[in-house]
């Protein structure tokens, strides 16, 4: 435990996180039609956001944020099961995986 | 230094193996630059101190989440350039969302400080020394103890959930039952013939 180095500050790490987030956002609309990419996507943003909180809490020297991340892990690993368990229902039901038959499946 | 450079090292690649996450054309390659991606978030937390929950992004991201993708991706027969289709015509909108998006952030980091009574708020502030692992096992089986067992019931609920919509009774498929086996009687299965001398059944 410590701070981070004085040369690597928080901004370094936030900025890091920051840009993981665009990225997953722009991944999402790039990706319309790609479910499976789309589903990578989130988990870049929750990287970003792990990224984020790790740092907050190593600066303010609360461990709180770790714990927080923790759980946004889990959360994580959940997502991507059930999601994947649902893309693999739909491709066995319609043989395609492409989001605008997805649709489809309303009502 | 040492330090500067390998945090720049790990964020440089961190965030061209993010952008290539979602640019490759092939979905295969988008889950290995994920994987890379998480190791070097990894690199990024021992680099911060968080020496736990980088060991955690590695087993867990990398063993548990990233194969599953990798599985699915590969079990799934996906034609790369049908999905692929449309990619130009997404290009402008994406990019300006997310830049829009990230020149917030920018904004938002520019003007920002910390509260100064943001010090007097931690929840578990850790003033003691020791091992980040050690620290954290401290207090999640105290304070967060109820928030640790609701996110291992969030866990069970997503396995039954991924079992229940993946399993699938298989028609035409010859199994072992083993209570019928049991259940037959030698009196409907054994059935005795007089065979006439010379004439065959």
């Amino acid at each position: 435990m410590g701070e981070i180095g004085h040369t690597i500050g928080l901004a370094h790490y936030l900025t890091v996180g920051a840009i993981l987030f665009a990225t997953g956002v722009f991944g999402i609309f790039l990706n319309r039609k790609n479910v499976i990419v789309i589903m990578m996507s989130i988990e870049l943003l929750l990287l970003a956001v792990n990224i984020n909180l790790v740092a907050f809490s190593v600066e303010l020297g609360d461990l709180a944020g770790q714990v927080f991340s923790l759980f946004i892990l889990t959360v994580a690993a959940a997502e991507a099961a059930i999601g994947l368990a649902i893309l693999v229902v739909f491709f066995r039901a319609r043989g395609t995986i492409a989001v605008k038959d997805i649709s489809g499946l309303k009502g | 230094m040492i330090e500067t450079l390998v945090f720049y090292m790990f964020a440089l690649f961190c965030v061209a193996s993010g952008v290539l996450v979602v640019t490759s054309r092939n979905p295969v390659h988008s889950v290995l630059f994920l994987i890379l991606a998480f190791f070097n978030a990894a690199g990024l937390f021992v680099l911060a101190g968080a020496e736990f929950l980088a060991m955690l992004l590695v087993i867990v991201y990398v063993g548990a989440v990233a194969v599953l993708f990798l599985f699915v991706v590969m079990m799934l027969d996906i034609t790369v350039t049908e999905l692929k289709r449309g990619f130009q015509a997404y290009l402008p909108i994406g990019a300006a969302v997310g830049l829009v998006f990230l020149a917030e952030i920018a904004f938002v980091g520019m003007t920002w400080t910390t509260a100064p009574s943001a010090q007097s708020n931690l929840q578990s502030a850790t003033n003691a020394e020791g091992q980040n692992t050690v620290l954290l096992g401290q207090i999640i089986y105290t304070d967060y103890f109820y928030m640790f067992q609701a996110s291992g019931l969030v866990l069970l609920v997503a396995m039954i959930g991924a079992i229940v919509l993946t399993h699938r009774k298989r028609t035409g498929v010859k199994k072992q039952v083993i209570a019928k086996q049991l259940a037959r009687s030698a009196k409907e299965s054994v059935e005795l013939k007089k065979v006439e001398t010379g004439r065959g059944i």
